[in-house]
């Protein structure tokens, strides 16, 4: 479970984040929605310690987040981002297994959790010598995915994680995240602005809007018993326009 | 291989090199000017100490009146030749002498004792082509106050010092503009090329019948007595009372006919230096002396181990210090702006004057010359670092510090190898640099590649000058290919490859 405490963040006259609470639940995918600058990606930095609140607290497993136990906390979550954030200098085997390596696992450990890993995330195993720059973008994001899950946290940080792709290998990846989402039981957080990917995936749906919450629930409260207009007007500003034509 | 074992290598490096050094101390340590006649002085200087079998240390063609007396009082030089209007009117210029009768009690005060005279005045004089003196009616200096559109080129301390250009301007009232301070030697290139119409002399210049020159009459007897002596730490008396004791029956024993014969021997005839030393000695003094003959290839070599330990200890040194202080700019940016500011600083010294700075805080020699090649390498390295850090983009810092990397852990795994391009191409800059700033490592006495340089133009031999310049020339190449390799080693093949879809 994660908890964030009434969370403000402002840079400037700015203000990204006003009096946040939200729990994430465990073993959940919680999914954080809105448009372009209205703070969830904050939040999901916040959550990682990349940001640090003006106030506020993160509890992370009832654990405070703080600078002493940063560290330590970090290796106990997985965090993927839009364009992957691979490190160009190491191969793609070398992007997973850093942290391991790092903590000292030996190197059995390390094979067959790579092994695992490329199993579970359907990345190619003879393309684990290559670097990032030689892989596709799909590929960077399941090998992103793979480095996230190496140290098996229990809580799984996307910021995006799909933004990137093209719509056909964008929807075979959705669909393979799912399934890995739901095989492992993980506290999932996921930053998206589309509205299809949030219904898709989410077991909760958090709608912000200027660095507040306007609704949380599961997709079918929100179509049917939106708190406030501007929940149905993004609901229905993301409606596919295939699903318009359909509907006539 | 890991780029932060680089500083250890280089740590290594410095300490291998600092070993081979010769640090022995020679016994009796000669300097020189680097003109001709001061060079050959030298030489006389330092054949004699040998025949008393002292060991001597030579260091010829130093860069300046100031450079020798900061390395006299020092201790780097115990005896050089010197003119005693040198003395009044610039190394003791505050003090105002008028009588040069008083300068063993002014240089006591220093612990610098002076010789009696060793028999010419080298005075300060004004010459121009004949035919051009000829044709305009100049015989004074008086007479140069008819032709303002005169151009005139004088050596750089002759535009400077007491008695120089700006008080012989007033003397004469002279009204040339057009004056530029350049090298002596090449001030004579300048006359015989016409681009210059009068420049300063000294009386015993070879060069005066050389390139067929007309002294001009100082009629108002403005020039000071520039009498050829010697100068030497007075604690020399006690070191070596012997060796001392036959130096100085050079005093009153050169005939100015003799030292202007000496002079031509060496830029006209071209012999060596010490040949001319020696025969002076053996016609003169009586003295036999052995000239040292240094082949082509010993010389060579001589001078690339110098260029070389002036170059490996100082790129070494500040690639130990450039490298953690990158680091430090890119962490803390106030820290930041302030190295960055203080390493661009010391880049635009010019390089001769960041030598010269040295000198009171190090003497002269190899250390000087190594902590200004030093200073000068420091800009390229600590911008490359820095650059090469700060460049590396946020979505990657982020996911390493996201990981639980410790900050000194990302420098390690992620930072400092993704940077290593720059990195890496900041010391190149800094080795060719450096290779190229040593040649100016001479004119305080470090030897290299310079010293082949520094005698050639002095000499007027080409030959000689591209003995320094080419070998300079293809250290740089070697340098830079050598970096172009270790690229090949040091950084990551993921940052070498080319995306390939």
């Amino acid at each position: 479970m994660i908890n964030l405490i009434n969370i403000s963040k402002s840079y400037g006259e700015n203000h990204a984040v006003r009096s946040f609470d939200l729990t994430i639940e465990t073993a959940e995918t919680t999914v954080l929605i809105g448009p372009s600058g209205c703070g969830k990606s904050t939040i999901l930095r916040t959550i990682i310690g990349l940001i640090s609140p003006d106030t506020g607290k993160v509890n992370i497993e009832g654990e405070a987040l703080s600078t002493a136990n940063l560290v330590s906390l970090r290796q106990k979550m997985g965090y993927v981002i839009q364009e992957g954030g691979l490190f160009p200098n190491l191969s793609a085997e070398g992007n997973v297994f850093l942290m391991a390596r790092y903590l000292g696992w030996d190197k059995d450990r390390i094979e067959e959790r790579i092994d695992e890993l490329c199993e579970l995330t359907k990345f190619p195993k003879d393309a684990l010598n290559r670097y990032p720059i030689q892989i596709s973008g799909g590929q960077r994001q399941r090998l992103s995915l793979m480095r996230a899950l190496m140290l098996d946290p229990n809580i799984l940080l996307l910021d995006e994680p799909l933004g990137a792709l093209d719509p056909l290998i964008r929807s075979e990846l959705q669909q393979d995240l799912k399934e890995i989402f739901s095989t492992l039981g993980k506290t999932v957080v996921m930053v998206t602005h589309d509205m299809g990917e949030a219904a898709f995936f989410g077991d909760k749906i958090v709608l912000i809007k200027d660095g507040q919450i306007i609704q949380e629930g599961n997709i079918s409260d929100l179509i049917k018993t939106p708190s406030n207009p501007f929940v149905t007007t993004f609901i229905n500003a993301q409606r596919n326009h295939l699903e318009i034509i359909g509907d006539i | 291989m890991n780029l932060l074992k680089i500083p250890l290598i280089f740590l290594i490096i410095i300490c291998v090199s600092c070993t081979f050094s010769d640090d022995s101390e020679k016994e009796i340590k000669v300097g020189s000017k680097k003109f001709t006649e001061s060079v050959i002085l030298g030489e006389i200087i330092s054949q004699l100490a040998a025949s008393e079998g002292a060991e001597v240390e030579y260091r010829k063609d130093l860069g300046g009146t100031r450079v020798l007396w900061n390395g006299l009082l020092n201790g780097d030089i115990d005896i050089y030749p010197e003119y005693t209007g040198t003395i009044t009117q610039e190394i003791l210029s505050n003090k105002n002498i008028t009588d040069q009768s008083n300068l063993p009690e002014e240089l006591a005060q220093y612990g610098i004792a002076i010789s009696q005279p060793l028999g010419f005045n080298n005075t300060y004089a004004i010459g121009m082509k004949r035919e051009n003196a000829a044709k305009l009616g100049i015989k004074t200096i008086s007479d140069l106050k008819n032709y303002p559109e005169l151009k005139f080129g004088f050596g750089n301390e002759f535009m400077n010092r007491g008695d120089g250009w700006p008080s012989l301007k007033s003397a004469y009232n002279l009204p040339q503009q057009n004056v530029t301070g350049l090298d002596h030697d090449l001030a004579y290139r300048g006359l015989e090329s016409g681009h210059i119409d009068a420049i300063d002399l000294y009386s015993t210049d070879a060069d005066i019948s050389y390139y067929n020159l007309k002294v001009l009459k100082d009629d108002k007897k403005h020039f000071e007595d520039y009498f050829a002596v010697l100068l030497y730490r007075k604690d020399l008396e006690k070191k070596n009372p012997q060796a001392l004791g036959t130096i100085l029956k050079l005093e009153q024993s050169i005939p100015e006919q003799k030292m202007v014969e000496m002079n031509a021997a060496s830029k006209i005839d071209g012999l060596s230096d010490s040949v001319i030393a020696s025969n002076y000695l053996k016609e003169t003094l009586l003295i036999n002396t052995n000239p040292v003959k240094e082949t082509f290839l010993s010389r060579l070599y001589r001078n690339t181990l110098q260029h070389l330990f002036l170059v490996v200890i100082s790129l070494s040194a500040a690639i130990i210090v450039s490298i953690p202080l990158g680091i430090l700019a890119y962490k803390n940016q106030k820290v930041g702006h302030l190295v960055l500011g203080i390493v661009g600083v010391i880049q635009t010294l010019p390089s001769l004057a960041l030598l010269v700075f040295m000198i009171p805080f190090f003497g002269i020699g190899a250390v000087p010359a190594i902590v200004a090649l030093f200073l000068y390498s420091l800009l390229p390295i600590v911008r490359g670092t820095y650059t090469g850090l700060k460049d590396i983009s946020r979505d990657i810092q982020e996911s390493a510090e996201a990981l639980g990397l410790t900050p000194f852990a990302m420098l390690r795994l992620i930072e400092i190898p993704i940077a290593s391009r720059s990195i890496l191409s900041g010391i190149k800059t800094s080795a060719v640099i450096n290779v190229g700033t040593a040649t100016l490592g001479a004119l305080i006495g470090a030897g290299g590649y310079g010293q082949p340089i520094l005698t050639g133009i002095r000499l007027d031999n080409v030959g000689l000058i591209l003995e320094g310049a080419i070998p300079a020339a293809v250290m740089a190449l070697l340098v830079q290919g050598l970096f172009d390799l270790s690229e090949r080693i040091l950084v990551p093949k993921g940052l070498r490859l080319k995306e390939n879809n």
